[in-house]
């Protein structure tokens, strides 16, 4: 296929028109060619001979006539062994090597290969000669970290294929050739360990795609028993500047129980992700007792970065979860944050001079955002074995307010709701999420019923602290005042979580479900107090030695000891069990 | 070299047009108008119409004026003769020294690889309590001060530009009026601290477009001096000027419009800005300070809201103090563990009783009775407030600390403080 070429007529922003001789493809990459360097783009509107396209660096300098090369192909991610642990830009360039070629900054015109094609892997054959191959089984094995990484028939491979050759067990690095197939008419395809695949379109190469049923632990308290998400689901935290969205990603993505996670950091600050690649190569992952950094991969576009490899970075982030997923690997990709790249695809639209939407986001906004979303999923594969994709994005709404459109788009495909707020991140209270709003379709690590015990709780505490700001303490029921005092207790030792502290920010399914019960207990049950000053004094002593617990480490000695001084208050105020609490207690968490 | 054409077609605002071939994008222009020359910035080119923005105005442009395209994008000259110096918002000198024109940099250039950032760890001092016992400022980090019109943020600025730990300050002007231009002048050279500064000022009777160019010229700068292993504090007031004018420019073009009328790219474009403040692995570093002035005292107003979304926290400057409950230092706890070991356990029991002292003030102007704690308490509010919230107050963090220590012991005994006993017993002064 000859390549097609073309001059630059126009250039707007980061939207430049190019007048184009022969074929030009939607969404095809072609590089300008200005000065020295050639800047790498994407076509996003054709019309006639003219594309547009979106310039991936900075224009400057660009001048009408300049030439521009189409390459034929559509944006691609490389795949293979050796992406974990890679810190990217929204390109799948590494950054570390461009910073050996480039210095500081990141010049424009500069990129690398997303893998190194030196580097030599243990290859391991599974497949014999005259197997039957289709495009995502594997035809052998190479280790990678603490996992067997599985070398894929490349996705775009239609139908059905014979295996003619296979290298024997050995070391190759990505570009030897390892297998030769043969397609149904007879024509022989040699394969080696990596591959390219277009970012936009998804991986569908599973034999069936499965409901979300297992929890995917996160090991927050709030989420994990309220408001869980499942392995192959998605959710979403939206919240205000401040109210912590990204510190509660950075957790989930040290503590979540999953295979690989991958950040997607999409036009936020440059220094979080330092954060990030500082701390987790010094952090080992409690699974597998390796480096954290070992089942990561970043891709980073921060906020001063280029727009549209921010509207990229997503993608490559998606495919990149998509591929592990092909392995029977659960994946968690932390997309921070969706509003950066919704604003992304803003600008683009604004410069197309497209009829905007509301505010000024484009029309087809909802159906982007679903689009991404439904790449998740829980899937059986075609060798048997499942994976996941659990995406997880937060979204900045614009002044805190969720009644905005990338909000609400988002809420209508995801499956879980993480609403942060405001007044309880004011309140320094960790996680913020405001288990008044929030929802999931999920299901819990504790019983759905026991959970919306403790939710109805915390229902009953706000009515009655709103009624109180009305009528004061004094002119609220003794009872009432119980039921406060209890809702904030559930708040203060349940719900708040300290995620500087080793133990209490990883508190397992085990732990979660005894502790609960241990609350239902106590919080189900009527006592001997006669004034609210009383009622305050035990809380208060009650929730102190809860707070300690979380500080024990489950089923130690000390966890015991706290236990047993829990129990023994219980006892010298009469604790007396209600019915409907001993009920749930009876159930069990299992359904 | 350089290309003239003598026929302007269309001048819209501050926006003209011409015919022209050959031009690159973003490349600079000189025009000559009856009232001088002015540059112009190429900012679209659709065929061979290109656009340019006049960092003079559009005003008394004149279709048959000479446009002279430069062959070169914005560039700001550095070296150390930058020092003590003032400029306006198209580098040309605002003070009455000599043009600088030796090693011309491009400003606005490529963000630094995330990779080639450190970790921020180093606390800048400022010697106001506000900011470094309470909200520590960390070198590399990136601070709005969030303000209403009216309140002292020059001032503030001032102090911060005497003061602060830095070895270079360069100072950005935005839409200042011209009082406190000269204020800002004054201050500076009369507290000695002109010498390690560098000013680009733009008033508010100067042209829109030059408005737009002060923070790159600024960020340019600082990122030169912080590559020569300096520490460079980055000072800007105003930036919802600097937002205004953008989108100015934006409606004029044109262009479509998002939220109350500014640009989609607002985000982006103010992101570029603050994400220049970087710690350099072996080098120097860039700090920025920014004053956002927020219309009508609304923080969701798109300007303060874009910005709380990319720095890392803000100060609130109200009522001519900086508040301790809404501000933030995001990066506090990297350093604050690290300067004493009463300075978090202090910092948090001070702003506690602090926001007691403020309910038992409402209660107070309820008309309830006050019981003696709460007359400790209300003591205390007005010592914390006159003695380390004013902004006139010049301490060292050590001595803000010890400050703390004697407030607390003239309003309250030990064991009502909330304080670990070993700290109290280590740090409680002796009467």
């Amino acid at each position: 296929m000859t390549q097609s070429t073309g001059k630059v007529v126009n250039i707007n922003g980061n939207l430049v028109s190019v007048e184009f001789q022969g074929d030009v493809s939607m969404n095809e990459i072609c590089f300008v060619k200005v000065n020295n360097t050639t800047l790498k783009s994407e076509v996003i509107r054709i019309r006639g001979n003219v594309a547009q396209i979106q310039v991936y660096e900075m224009t400057d300098g660009i001048k009408c006539g300049d030439e521009v090369e189409f390459s034929g192909d559509m944006l691609s991610a490389e795949l293979g062994p050796g992406l974990l642990g890679q810190v990217y830009d929204g390109l799948q360039n590494p950054l570390p090597v461009l910073a050996e070629q480039a210095g500081w900054f990141l010049e424009r015109g500069i990129y690398a290969d997303g893998l190194d094609s030196e580097k030599k892997w243990k290859f391991t054959p599974t497949a014999k000669i005259g197997d039957t191959l289709r495009a995502g089984e594997y035809f052998g094995t190479v280790p990678e970290g603490s996992f067997t990484h599985k070398i894929l028939v490349p996705f775009y491979l239609l139908g059905k294929y014979t295996v003619k050759s296979v290298a024997e067990e050995g070391e190759y690095n990505i570009k030897e050739t390892v297998a030769v197939i043969t397609d149904e008419r007879g024509r022989d395809i040699p394969l080696s360990m990596s591959f390219k695949w277009p970012v936009k379109r998804a991986i569908n190469c599973y034999s069936e795609r499965l409901a979300p049923v297992e929890t995917m632990e996160t090991k927050v308290r709030l989420i994990d028993s309220f408001f869980p998400v499942a392995k192959g689901g998605t959710y979403c935290t939206p919240g205000p500047f401040g109210a912590g969205k990204t510190v509660l990603q950075h957790t989930t993505s040290k503590y979540a129980d999953v295979d690989i996670v991958i950040i997607a950091a999409c036009g936020e600050r440059a220094g979080e992700v330092v954060e990030t690649i500082t701390e987790f190569p010094e952090l080992t992952d409690p699974r597998t007792g390796r480096s954290l950094m070992e089942r990561t991969i970043i891709i980073c576009n921060t906020s001063s970065m280029p727009v549209a490899s921010r509207e990229a970075s997503v993608y490559t982030s998606v495919t990149l979860a998509e591929y592990y997923r092909q392995m029977g690997l659960n994946v968690l990709l932390l997309a921070d944050s969706t509003s950066r790249w919704a604003q992304a695809l803003r600008e683009m639209s604004g410069r197309l001079e497209e009829i905007p939407g509301e505010e000024a986001f484009p029309a087809y906004l909802e159906s982007y955002i679903a689009a991404f979303y439904e790449r998740a999923g829980y899937v059986r594969l075609p060798d048997g074995s499942t994976g996941s994709v659990t995406i997880g994005g937060t979204v900045s709404p614009a002044g805190g307010n969720f009644e905005e459109p990338v909000t609400q788009a988002t809420l209508k495909v995801v499956g879980a709701f993480h609403g942060l707020s405001r007044e309880r991140s004011d309140a320094r209270k960790y996680p913020a999420i405001d288990p008044l709003i929030s929802w999931s379709k999920y299901r819990s690590v504790i019983s759905t019923k026991k959970s919306q015990y403790c939710k109805s709780i915390l229902h009953q505490g706000n009515e009655i602290g709103s009624m109180m700001k009305v009528i004061g303490e004094e002119g609220t029921p003794l009872q009432d005042y119980v039921m406060y005092l209890k809702s904030e207790m559930l708040d203060a030792v349940y719900l708040q979580q300290n995620s500087f502290d080793p133990i209490d920010a990883n508190s397992g399914t085990s732990r979660q479900r005894y502790v609960t019960d241990k609350l239902i207990y106590v919080l189900g049950s009527e006592y001997n107090i006669n004034s609210k000053d009383d009622a305050r004094a035990f809380l208060n002593r009650l929730r102190q030695k809860f707070i300690d617990w979380n500080y024990t480490e489950f089923g130690s000695d000390s966890f015991r000891k706290v236990e047993a001084e829990i129990d023994a208050l219980y006892n010298e105020n009469n604790g007396r069990l209600s019915h409907e609490a001993e009920q749930l207690l009876k159930d069990g968490d299992c359904e | 070299m350089s290309k003239v054409f003598n026929r302007i077609d269309s001048i819209i605002g501050n926006v003209i047009t011409v015919k022209a071939t050959n031009v690159q994008y973003k490349e600079l222009a000189q025009i000559n108008t009856r009232f001088g020359k002015s540059l112009a910035q190429v900012n679209k080119i659709d065929g061979d119409t290109v656009s340019l923005q006049v960092f003079a105005g559009g005003q008394g442009v004149s279709t048959g004026d000479e446009v002279r395209f430069l062959g070169r994008d914005m560039r700001v000259s550095f070296s150390d003769d930058l020092l003590g110096r003032i400029f306006d918002g198209s580098g040309e000198p605002r003070d009455k020294g000599p043009a600088l024109t030796e090693n011309m940099k491009s400003v606005g250039g490529p963000s630094v690889n995330p990779t080639k950032r450190i970790l921020a760890n180093r606390m800048m001092r400022t010697n106001i309590p506000m900011i470094d016992m309470f909200n520590t400022l960390v070198v590399s980090q990136k601070l709005p001060i969030f303000s209403i019109s009216g309140e002292p943020y020059n001032q503030l600025l001032a102090r911060i530009a005497m003061q602060a730990e830095a070895d270079v300050i360069v100072l950005g002007g935005m839409g200042l009026k011209y009082d406190d231009f000269l204020y800002l002048k004054e201050e500076l050279s009369a507290g000695g601290a002109l010498s390690k500064t560098v000013m680009f000022i733009h008033t508010a009777s100067d042209p829109t477009v030059e408005c737009m160019m002060i923070p790159d010229m600024v960020l340019a700068v600082a990122e030169q001096f912080a590559l020569q292993d300096k520490d460079v504090l980055v000072l800007l007031t105003d930036m919802t000027n600097f937002a205004d004018a953008m989108k100015e420019i934006a409606i004029t073009q044109e262009q479509v419009p998002s939220n109350r009328g500014y640009p989609g790219d607002l985000y982006s474009q103010l992101a570029a800005r603050y994400e220049k403040a970087v710690d350099f692995a072996n080098s120097g570093s860039v700090t920025v300070l920014a004053v956002t002035t927020m219309p009508g005292d609304d923080v969701t107003h798109p300007v303060p809201d874009n910005t709380g979304y990319i720095t890392e926290g803000q100060y609130y400057l109200k009522g001519g103090r900086i508040e301790p409950f809404g501000s933030l230092s995001r990066l506090k706890q990297n350093v604050n563990g690290k300067t004493r070991k009463d300075h978090r356990a202090l910092m948090d029991a001070m702003i506690r009783m602090y926001s007691s002292y403020k309910e038992t003030l409402e209660k107070k102007n309820m008309g309830f009775s006050m019981s003696s704690w709460d007359e400790k308490l209300l003591k205390y509010g007005k010592l914390f407030e006159n003695k380390l919230m004013d902004l006139s107050v010049n301490l060292p963090l050590e001595g803000a600390l010890d400050l703390g220590w004697e407030i607390l012991a003239e309003c309250f005994r030990k064991d009502e403080t909330g304080i670990k006993s070993d700290l109290t017993d280590e740090f409680w002064p002796q009467k």
